[in-house]
């Protein structure tokens, strides 16, 4: 704790020269003995407006990860900075209150900002047309189909006005066409707003449509096993062929990863 | 509309990261060719789900009228079996004698005091137990040491019907108030602390997670999130709370008898059966029927309802 508070400070110093940084970060699950390592040995920096994908398949752990950067769950060893304050966090479910209105979900999260009452509606409706949902303020949840209630979970994460935004798989659940449309959607908000991404996933030509560095996670424990950096120009659709050169790359190598633990 | 949006955003902005830029002309143009947001518009048109509310007639056909057929059919083979003589008159009184019953309390101007007595009685022990109930739920279910300790007892006292308390109530307290508060607690509080436990129980774990990352922890945490997330089952207990309210104190009523206690619906049940007025007996446990349905219908029904209509958890607003 004390390690981690004083590289804080140490960053902070330095003007922040990442959005996030895990260093020789570690995780174990389980009692000593029966202790089962899910992350082993992760060193990663998310630069400032960075778009990072991490890639991986199934125990990977993925969502460890996120867990550990949004300070849910505590590394069991090095230590995790992310000097813009906590971390948003958007899940694969989309996580909206269902008491609660498209907007209100929003405001709820300005609230525990501590944004006074009066700037409430306005940044919410703001954020609402960011999102392109401008009618949808007094929306609940069930009525809104699963392209907008994530395009309303992803208002609410930058509602938390946070330099960082995680994304745990959250297009998963969609069908194709409403997928292109929100990596469309927040290709543009995120060259808008200078955000810094970890987006998760395991869907490759996803991680190269989004990307502009690919992180390939080995499986059980999950280390970081290569990188590709994406110079594709954006805006990219995720048909081009450059995604999918790029693409069959990086599947060539997830699968030999695979294959390996098939092997023994 | 919304590409003129996108392009001119993004013209503006030419301070920009280098690498986010779309300077290369021929991207600029394809993403204009292949822009996406028209789709987004079309997606939303097709998958907006749309609420609608049943027309009033609908509601009167489909909600009002089978309970008014059932209560008629149930008059009708009543008056029949009078008119066939299933039974003695003092045994079996006519409908038009109990209305006729109901008719003189009306005029002797005691009817309404005698309700009054019982449902005032009824919902001030409720909200009492309320007052209890919810904050005990809320302990039982956050803190594992006293639901270890207490859960299964809470869940036990529901299966205790707490007529079973009124010879204690009455050695402890006395005949009065105190005693009818006492049973009606006994009957209610477990109740609603159960339905709080059952709720919490139910909360999606997602709901508090997404909760922690927007910094709603702790007492703010249980405020915004935890109880109205888990406000389905409170309600659904607040409703079994008051079921078992009215049954005590009925069943209260009708076994303990004073003059400080006032004449409520048991008692007056009580005292008819004791005249051998077997029309007031009738009257006495239609009413005792009537004012749980009203008070079920009046208050918790539609609380019940709004609550999961807001949540889109009727199969209606599917």
């Amino acid at each position: 704790m004390a390690d981690t508070l004083t590289s804080a400070a140490a960053q902070s110093a330095e003007s922040a020269a990442h959005a996030a940084r895990l260093d020789h970060v570690s995780k174990a699950f389980g009692r000593p003995g029966g202790r089962q390592l899910v992350l082993d040995d992760i060193t990663l920096d998310v630069r400032p407006g960075e778009f990072v994908c991490l890639l991986g398949a199934s125990g990977c752990g993925k969502s460890t990860l996120l867990n550990l950067v949004a300070g849910l769950d505590e590394p069991t060893a090095g230590s995790i900075t992310t000097p813009g304050g906590r971390p948003a966090l958007m899940f694969q479910e989309h996580a909206l209150f269902p008491w609660l209105t498209a907007g209100k979900n929003i405001e709820l999260t300005l609230r525990m900002r501590g944004m006074p009452r009066e700037q409430r509606r306005p940044e919410a409706e703001r954020l609402l047309s960011l999102v392109r949902l401008g009618g949808a303020y007094g929306k609940r949840v069930h009525e809104l189909s699963g392209g907008m209630r994530q395009r309303v979970a992803l208002a609410r994460a930058l509602a938390q006005d946070s330099q960082l935004l995680l994304m745990d798989e959250p297009f998963a659940a969609l069908d194709a066409i409403t997928r292109d449309v929100l990596h469309d959607e927040l290709t543009r908000i995120w060259s808008e707003t200078q955000l810094s991404v970890l987006f998760v996933t395991h869907n490759v030509r996803e991680a190269v449509r989004l990307a502009q560095r690919v992180v390939l996670l080995s499986s059980r424990p999950g280390r970081i096993n290569r990188e590709w950096a994406v110079d594709i120009p954006q805006p990219r659709r995720i048909e081009d062929a450059a995604v999918a050169d790029l693409s069959v790359e990086i599947t060539e190598e997830l699968r030999g990863e695979i294959r390996r633990h098939g092997q023994h | 509309m919304a590409s003129t949006e996108t392009s001119g955003a993004k013209d503006a902005a030419p301070l920009e990261d280098e690498p986010r830029q779309a300077d290369d002309a021929a991207a600029v143009e394809r993403h204009k060719r292949h822009d996406l947001s028209g789709l987004e518009a079309g997606l939303d048109a097709l998958d907006a789900v749309v609420v609608k509310r049943a027309p009033i007639g609908q509601v009167l056909v489909k909600k009002v009228l089978p309970p008014i057929s059932a209560v008629l059919l149930v008059l009708v083979v009543w008056q029949l079996a009078v008119w066939a003589k299933v039974a003695d008159q003092t045994k079996l009184p006519s409908p038009s004698a109990v209305g006729q019953e109901l008719a003189d309390r009306w005029n002797a101007g005691d009817l309404l005091s005698i309700i009054w007595t019982s449902v005032s009685h009824g919902l001030l022990g409720f909200v009492a137990a309320l007052v209890i109930g919810t904050p005990l739920g809320l302990v039982v279910a956050r803190v594992p040491f006293i639901r270890a300790a207490i859960g299964p007892i809470l869940s036990g006292l529901q299966s205790l019907p707490s007529v079973a308390w009124v010879p204690a109530a009455v050695i402890w307290l006395g005949l009065n108030n105190s005693t009818m508060y006492a049973v009606i607690l006994l009957g209610a509080v477990p109740s609603i602390a159960n339905g709080l436990v059952a709720g919490i129980d139910q909360v999606p774990p997602l709901y508090l997670r997404a909760g922690r990352t927007i910094g709603a922890t702790g007492l703010r945490g249980a405020w915004f999130i935890l109880l109205p997330a888990a406000l389905p089952g409170y309600v659904a207990g607040l409703k079994q709370g008051w079921a078992f309210s009215w049954r005590s104190l009925m069943a209260a009523e009708l076994i303990a008898s004073s003059p400080d206690l006032g004449v409520g619906l048991g008692r007056y049940l009580e005292n008819m059966r004791e005249g051998s007025d077997m029309a007031g007996v009738f009257l006495g446990i239609l009413l005792i029927l009537f004012v749980g349905i009203a008070i079920d219908l009046i208050i918790f029904s539609p609380l019940e309802r709004w609550v999961l209509r807001s949540r889109g958890l009727t199969a209606r607003s599917q």
